[in-house]
């Protein structure tokens, strides 16, 4: 092993515990990294990425063993190692970087007493020192109010800045190596800015090495030197950045770089008096004594999608509850095919409950793990349509053809043995079961690997084409609203900032938050970070605060 | 003001209007109970004037809600009045028995707690081990018997009869290291291909036990001896020592009893939480196994806690009745028993009442602790 190598992975083996087999999660990969080297680690789920960085520091998830092969970090083979000196190791020489901050870090300490643990334990720094390093590194970092913050709780700093604080973390030791495991992924795109921004510069300023795990190329793209591609536990490609970029060799880095093309067919301008399915007419909302939503005011006609973009806390979900009834308006009313909703959904009856349904974000909680996919789409048919018995088995294999799966073998699975896709279509043919006029999908598509999103946007495409059905679609993700919106709708702080076709949405000029979301989109450039921060810099960009002066 | 003293206030306000609520029903109850203190104390030959004339002299011919009255007007000015049976105050009669009845609790949480939370720790931080279903299966058998099974159990062994012979113990431990030493070894083999010296040592060494006990048991006879009296009657002369000494079976008892409750609930709270992101940080962090479970899992899961310890507290407070009857010890329980099949209306009345006061106070107490614990609370945002 050559000197600036400081880490040397060979043939390693991993398998994870199902029932009672094991079976492979790695396939005997090789890695390697240079000090100093910023390396992508690139796939989808299931793609092994996590249990890799993991691995990285001698460590395996409860239910995975180490079945062959060495990581040989600075010299010594973790595989081999004892556990002590596994544990002197972690936290000091190699540390790692959760995905979300706000779970990883201890609710029960406050952030300052977490940064110093590592290095009080390992023996690097006394007490008064590390407190005092914490605060400088809250600073390097651009953490606001550097000197106060570590005293904070995790609950009482926003998603962004923990995010921040656990890099903050990672660096305490001046470890040789920090695992970077999807760090931004739970974050929002103007957020995420600055969490990659503050993650590149310290990794640049103390020469760390570092292993960059994400499913996202472009943000990849502005973090790494070199990228391996992994897929199914095998490595499928290794280049360097630009290279990787510019000319991927297989087939499947190309189809993962490809992933973005797909593009909803265009509908037609609907007539000009044609009334909208749905219309939020001067809406307000609060809750309790905390307003989030001020004067919303949108139109969504039928067989249109409408996309409504915004950050988290913009009150995009707020007004889909509006909508369902779920949280009624303090003022302004809701318009069904031009007739008042009774605000309160207890209030309407069955046939106006019927016409607006949901899919939601996450299907794996969305859906009953204890019935059968033929109850839980059984039930709204049942409810809404009246039928039972066979008829209502018909109903349900008609619906399951039209989610594209096969009735014969889906009806009587339970969720847990379906994949995240298939539990989306799953939530789609339970919206449908109700024979709705209007479907809200609330980041459907989010927890959701690209290859799969697509698939799934394609076939809520396809729907709305036979079923004439009319969209609300809840997104933070601009790639998403590019592909499928008919018209977008800005959100920012419980107002609309913007809205319009998606046409003109996505042609300048634009308000100045819109802006700063699309200009936030990371691209497959791997200059585009240092580019649009030099643009902040210069004025040439909107950054964030000119956006925050535009709303107030 | 601060927000837990406004909270504890709130809290005790509603406590009072519980405790009025619960003296209601305590009074109707008694109503119910059929005959009376007249009849119990003349017997079944007294003529029905000598009869009335007694309920005249203790006031019971007088309608039951205007007794009621009188005797919470009494209780809010702190006299809960005579006993009818004996016409000691009642507030005397009491004390003396609260302060019993409290030791007895305090003896038996100050074993049982500690006990409890240390054993759930540790099982939850050696999950799925011998260790962890050994301390599952005595806690859980422990709990499932009634409890004057176990006081008899226990008088058998520890106080009459066969005596108690320690190479049992030495016998069962020996046993349990052999097939967890044992169990290390044949694991480490068949995961790693490595060969568990410290299985093997721990194996050996219980072997060497049983070898010793059974050897012992050829050889000789031990004398059983009578470790602990069966009957724990203390008065308030007895010296701390000789209290300490005479209450060990009851105490004991009523360890056994709330024991696995607590340590179930221990070990499911740390064990919930071993697998949430922030132990793996803990973990990826270098920290040892221990500092884990202490730093980073407990303090998070105080709050169930500390709420199954105030319901196992005022159990033994409120509950130890037949441990009380069992050991004839001169408790609230016992008391409260003997009034009722006297049909001594007000000391019934007084005892229930110190039992609900302790319900909600303990109560009270695990909420704010379970606030004063969690900093989402103590600090909001």
């Amino acid at each position: 092993m050559s000197d600036d190598k400081i880490l040397e992975i060979r043939n390693l083996k991993i398998d994870g515990k199902s029932g009672d087999d094991w079976l492979p999660i790695l396939k005997g990969i090789d890695l390697d990294l240079n000090r100093g080297e910023v390396l992508g680690v690139i796939g989808e789920s299931g793609a092994g990425k996590s249990t890799i960085g993991l691995a990285a520091m001698g460590y395996t998830r409860g239910g995975c063993r180490i079945s062959g092969g060495t990581v040989n970090f600075d010299g010594t083979d973790l595989v081999q190692a004892s556990e002590t000196y596994r544990r002197k190791l972690r936290g000091k020489r190699i540390a790692y970087v959760a995905q979300s901050a706000a779970a990883s870090f201890n609710p029960a300490h406050r952030l300052i007493d977490q940064y110093s643990e590592a290095p009080i334990q390992h023996g690097v720094m006394a007490s008064a020192e590390a407190q005092s390093d914490a605060t400088d590194l809250y600073r390097r970092l651009q953490l606001p109010n550097p000197d106060e913050i570590g005293f904070r709780y995790p609950h009482q700093v926003s998603g962004g800045q923990l995010q921040r604080a656990m890099t903050a973390m990672a660096m305490s030791c001046r470890p040789d190596l920090i695992i970077f495991d999807e760090p931004t992924t739970a974050l929002d795109v103007t957020t995420q800015i600055e969490v990659l921004s503050a993650i590149r510069d310290a990794v640049e300023q103390f020469g760390t090495a570092a292993m960059y795990i994400t499913h996202d190329l472009a943000v990849v793209a502005q973090m790494a030197d070199r990228i391996q591609v992994f897929k199914l536990g095998e490595t499928v490609e290794e280049a360097e950045t630009r290279k990787m970029l510019s000319q991927p060799e297989e087939d499947y880095t190309k189809s993962l770089w490809a992933v973005r093309s797909f593009k909803a067919t265009a509908k037609p301008k609907p007539p000009v008096d044609e009334v909208p399915v749905v219309e939020l007419k001067n809406v307000d909302a609060a809750y309790g004594t905390t307003q989030v939503l001020f004067d919303v005011n949108f139109k969504i006609h039928k067989g249109r999608t409408v996309a409504v973009v915004g950050e988290s806390g913009s009150g995009k979900s707020t007004a889909a509850r509006v909508i369902t009834g779920l949280l009624p308006p303090s003022t302004g009313e809701i318009l069904f095919n031009g007739e008042t909703l009774p605000a309160d959904y207890r209030k309407r009856n069955k046939d106006q409950l019927r016409q607006a349904q949901m899919i939601y974000q996450m299907a794996d909680t969305a859906l009953n793990p204890k019935q059968r996919i033929g109850d839980i789409i059984g039930r709204p048919v049942g409810f809404y349509l009246g039928l039972s018995g066979k008829q209502q088995r018909e109903r349900v294999r008609e619906l399951l053809d039209l989610i594209e799966l096969e009735p014969d073998i889906y009806m009587h699975r339970f969720p847990g043995e379906l994949s995240g896709g298939q539990k989306q279509r799953i939530g789609i043919a339970r919206a449908l079961a109700a024979d709705p006029q209007f479907i809200i999908c609330d980041e459907v598509t989010s927890a959701l690997d690209q290859l799969v999103a697509e698939g799934i946007l394609r076939l809520l495409d396809k729907l709305q084409i036979d079923l004439g059905l009319a969209y609300m679609f809840i997104t933070h993700d601009l790639a998403t609203v590019r592909a499928i919106a008919d018209e977008v709708v800005v959100m920012q702080y419980g107002k609309v900032v913007e809205q319009g076709p998606k046409v003109e949405m996505f042609r300048p000029p634009h308000h100045p938050y819109t802006d700063l979301l699309l200009s936030s989109v990371p691209e497959m450039d791997p200059d585009w970070l240092t580019d649009l921060l030099a643009a902040r810099e210069r004025g040439d960009a909107v950054d964030p605060d000119d956006a925050d002066a535009a709303a107030k | 003001m601060h927000p837990i003293a406004k909270m504890a206030l709130q809290r005790l306000a509603l406590g009072v209007f519980t405790l009025f609520v619960v003296s209601i029903i305590i009074a109707g109850a008694v109503e119910f109970l059929p005959g009376d203190l007249a009849q119990e104390i003349l017997g079944q030959s007294a003529t029905p004037e000598a009869v009335a004339a007694f309920r005249a002299e203790v006031g019971l011919d007088k309608p039951p809600v205007e007794r009621y009255f009188s005797w919470l007007g009494g209780v809010a000015q702190g006299d809960f009045g005579v006993s009818l049976a004996t016409k000691r105050p009642i507030s005397d009669l009491i004390a003396a028995r609260l302060g019993n009845t409290l030791f007895l609790a305090g003896f038996a949480a100050l074993i049982a707690v500690p006990l409890a939370v240390t054993l759930g720790m540790l099982a939850a931080l050696y999950r799925n081990s011998w260790f962890d279903r050994l301390v599952n299966v005595s806690t859980l058998s422990s709990i499932s018997f009634p409890e004057f099974f176990v006081a008899y159990v226990l008088i058998l062994f520890l106080s009459v009869g066969y005596g108690f012979d320690a190479r049992w113990v030495l016998a069962v431990l020996g046993l349990l290291l052999l097939v967890e030493g044992g169990g290390a070894v044949k694991s480490a083999l068949k995961d790693s291909g490595r060969f568990s010296f410290i299985g093997a040592i721990v194996g050996v060494l219980g072997l060497a036990l049983v070898v010793n006990a059974v050897f012992s048991w050829w050889t000789y006879q031990v004398e059983p001896v009578q470790a602990f009296p069966s009957i724990s009657n203390i008065s308030p002369n007895t010296p701390f020592g000789e209290r300490v000494y005479r209450s060990f079976l009851p105490a004991l008892t009523l360890t056994l009893v709330v024991t696995a409750h607590m340590m179930r609930m221990t070990r499911a709270s740390i064990i919930n939480l071993m697998a949430s992101p922030y132990i793996e940080m803990a973990r990826l962090k270098g920290m040892s196994p221990g500092r884990i479970i202490f730093k980073h899992a407990l303090p998070n899961a105080l709050a169930p806690i500390i709420n199954v310890i105030a319901i196992n507290l005022a159990y033994l407070i409120t509950g130890v009745v037949v441990v009380e009857v069992v050991f004839v010890y001169p408790g609230l329980g016992q008391l409260l028993v003997d009034s009722v099949s006297k049909r001594d209306i007000t000391v019934v009345q007084g005892c229930c009442l110190i039992f609900a006061a302790t319900y909600i106070l303990l109560n009270l107490t695990a909420d704010i602790l379970a606030i004063a614990t969690n900093p989402r609370l103590l600090h909001p945002k």
